[in-house]
């Protein structure tokens, strides 16, 4: 029986996989690679975003991720600029709140936010104005690396529904590990998590995804996502595993655990040695400099449909395809 | 002696409506006439839409006085409480600094004189600043008027501790209120343990890491043949070892809150910071438990665990928000809204699970509806809808679940210990 749904509410944020339908998923997509064509010209900046302001707001550090979203605003013609933490008066005691509303009192369009916290994107969203893109929070989500695996799997892979992905390794403190089977259940692919009991939070297949101990499992994936492994997590008192080494033995994707078809991807940064061998890592099969490639035109993919995707629009697209 | 309020002048009035008195099975049409604070006459009376019913007793909240008198204090937690219903409350003794001390005790007893509107009574700590390493002075505490003993916002770790402090409480005959939590299993936690906090990637607090401590506790009790209160309980697990217990005869009672009755971590997706509770809400089969072991009586008390936090402090992400939610003001509304009305709990249950029940686990005078008691009523109007809204409240904060929810059921009048201490 099919439930009568009102019309989704007016999205002005990616704070979540879990607020997207499939057709957003796939218009975002599509927006990539429309943008990807445009990226091969010579000149590579459009005009669309011209007049709007962007602002990344990074309570963490990254490289990739703050990298790709100040190119993608600026490849878009985006007035953009990037607040980190350190060096700010964040350093002062200044609470996320009072940044909130400190960087709304410019108008921008669209806040990029990265924080420890699970709960700081919504946070800054109800706080402000402008339309929030979560850039990751905590453990709970990292919408924009889960839209860049899929753009890559499809690239890669021709398809995404019925695709089977492995997800391999700390599922527990993952944000990467549960947007990602969100997005592949919303596309109709297969995900299986894998890996040590204490690394797989109960509960976790209410996600959409099987969940097996046994790196035999990866077996008939056509991709093995490789999650990093933190160290902290053998710290005192947290010891999820016994050692780096029994893990790397029992779940570190080597080149005899791979068969010919397979490609494999990891967010990054990688430990080489850990639970990807540096041989899997430069083979043909990684697909990770695509994953950081894809990351700029979603990126922008994702900016321009937060800024002129209204949702009505979004449903007479998808009445009209 | 353990409640101390503000000395003021004895109140005469009368008060009239179907009066609910569950405890002495009473329910009837009344008007019940107060001299000088005591119920000089009852008679056949006028049944208005108004329940009058003995006031309700809280046996546990947080003042947070002293220390953070910007959240709560004896005057405004006492006035929220009135607001609430309450003629006798029970504050926690995790303030800043910790209850463990007959100079902090004391200081608390004479600013209650002062301030309390509603008799309010001390809890102090089992161990001397908490730390769970050596325990207080209990028979000076307890002389001192000390109400029962407890370390809540944390468990007793130590099983030798917690042991101890059983064979001692010999000396006070006070029980030992527990808040059960084994700190390495709850660690990191910041939601329950299943496919909410596995969806939002929020540390799981499982259930075993209470219901371990229940089941520890409860075997010291019995060992020792004490009497313990279990604080706050929220998991399946913990009902059925307190069940066992009960059956082998031990002198063991619990309290459940407001929000683990009507709540599930279902609530957790919206990641509001006045749904991070510990223990943390559960699942729709753990509320079942904790509902059915309140109609069954081995929950015998309702605790609001009314836990105010400065608007600066639950104004930030989830994970980093502290753990409480505020209560005083809406329990008897939320719980008869959302239990009474749709038939899950009778309003007779909820009425002595809300007054005698907590009363007697505490040996405080239960609040009683008859000719020569102090009167302690309250009186409510069980058809008017309310608005739950931050201007409303008496306490100094406003991090209530509640907020922006329509309520049915509200207070009208409360008389606490001969006063009138609330009208609407």
């Amino acid at each position: 029986m099919s439930e009568l749904r009102l019309p989704a509410p007016r999205r002005r944020h990616l704070l979540s996989i879990g607020d997207l339908e499939r057709a957003d998923v796939e218009r975002i997509l599509d927006t990539a690679l429309a943008l990807a064509a445009a990226l091969e010209r010579e000149v590579k900046k459009l005009p669309t975003l011209r007049g709007r302001t962007v602002v990344n707001l990074f309570y963490e550090s990254s490289t990739r991720t703050l990298a790709s979203f100040e190119l993608a605003a600026k490849r878009l013609s985006a007035d953009t600029m990037s607040l980190r933490s350190a060096g700010s008066s964040v350093d002062k005691g200044e609470s996320l709140k009072d940044t909130a509303l400190t960087l709304a009192a410019y108008d921008p369009d669209v806040i990029v936010v990265r924080h420890p916290s699970i709960g700081a994107p919504q946070l800054v969203a109800r706080y402000t104005g402008a339309h929030v893109v979560n850039a990751g929070d905590g453990k709970h989500q990292h919408p924009t690396q889960a839209l860049l695996d899929l753009y890559t799997m499809r690239e890669a892979l021709g398809r995404l529904d019925g695709l089977q992905v492995a997800i391999v390794g700390d599922v527990l403190h993952s944000r990467v590990a549960r947007s990602l089977v969100q997005a592949l259940s919303l596309v109709g692919a297969r995900a299986v998590v894998v890996g040590p009991p204490t690394l797989l939070p109960r509960g976790v297949e209410a996600l959409g995804c099987a969940v097996s101990t046994d790196i035999a499992a990866i077996e008939d994936a056509d991709v093995v996502y490789v999650l990093r492994m933190q160290a902290e997590r053998m710290a005192a008192g947290e010891a999820y595993v016994p050692s780096l080494r029994e893990y790397t033995a029992l779940y570190g994707i080597g080149p005899e655990r791979l068969r010919r078809g397979q490609v494999v991807m990891h967010p990054g940064p990688m430990n080489r040695g850990i639970e990807i061998d540096p041989r899997v890592a430069d083979s043909d099969a990684a697909l990770v400099t695509d994953q950081v490639r894809s990351g700029l035109v979603v990126r922008m993919a994702v900016l321009y449909d937060v800024l002129t995707v209204a949702p009505v629009e979004a449903q007479m697209y998808a009445a009209l395809a | 002696m353990t409640l101390y309020c503000a000395n003021g002048r004895s109140d005469s009035l009368v008060v009239e409506g179907r009066v609910l008195s569950p405890a002495q099975r009473i329910d009837e049409a009344l008007r019940i006439t107060v001299t000088d604070g005591v119920i000089s006459a009852i008679e056949p009376g006028y049944a208005s839409n108004y329940v009058v019913a003995p006031a309700f007793v809280d046996p546990h909240v947080h003042l947070r006085t002293p220390g953070r008198e910007d959240e709560e204090t004896l005057r405004s937690g006492s006035e929220a409480a009135a607001a609430g219903g309450y003629c006798a409350i029970l504050a926690m003794p995790n303030t800043e600094p910790v209850v463990d001390s007959a100079a902090v005790l004391g200081a608390l007893v004479e600013l209650a004189r002062e301030q309390a509107v509603v008799p309010t009574g001390f809890m102090a700590a089992i161990s001397k600043g908490q730390r769970g390493e050596e325990l207080t002075e209990m028979v000076e505490l307890a002389a001192l008027g000390a109400a029962a003993f407890t370390d809540d916002g944390r468990p007793v770790e130590s099983a030798g501790l917690m042991r101890r402090a059983l064979q001692y409480s010999r000396l006070t005959q006070l029980p030992l209120a527990l808040h059960c939590e084994e700190p390495t299993l709850s660690r990191g936690g910041h939601a329950h343990e299943g496919e909410v906090a596995a969806e939002l990637g929020l540390g799981a607090y499982p259930s075993t890491a209470e219901s371990v401590m229940v089941a520890r506790d409860l075997a010291l009790a019995e060992a020792e043949g004490r009497q313990i209160h279990l604080m706050h309980l929220s998991a399946r697990e913990s009902v059925a070892a307190l069940d066992l217990a009960l059956t082998k005869g031990l002198s063991a009672s619990a309290e459940v809150t407001p929000h683990h009755l009507v709540l599930t971590d279902d609530s957790v997706r919206s990641l509001d910071p006045n749904v991070k509770l510990n223990p943390p809400l559960r699942s729709e089969d753990d509320r079942g438990a904790l509902r059915d072991a309140l109609r069954r009586g081995a929950i015998s008390c309702i605790a609001t665990d009314h836990a105010p936090h400065a608007r600066q402090e639950k104004e930030v992400p989830f994970e980093e928000a502290p753990f409480g939610v505020t209560g005083l003001e809406t329990a008897f509304a939320a719980l008869y809204t959302h239990l009474v009305v749709p038939g899950e709990l009778a309003l007779e249950t909820l009425l002595e699970r809300m007054s005698a029940g907590p009363a007697r686990v505490f040996s405080l005078d239960e609040p009683r509806i008859e000719v020569g008691a102090r009167a302690n009523l309250v009186t409510l109007d069980l058809d008017t809808e309310w608005t739950v809204t931050e201007a409303g409240f008496r306490s100094l904060s406003a991090n209530s679940w509640l907020l922006g929810e329509t309520l049915r059921g509200r207070v009208v009048q409360t008389v606490a210990d001969g006063r009138l201490v609330f009208e609407a």
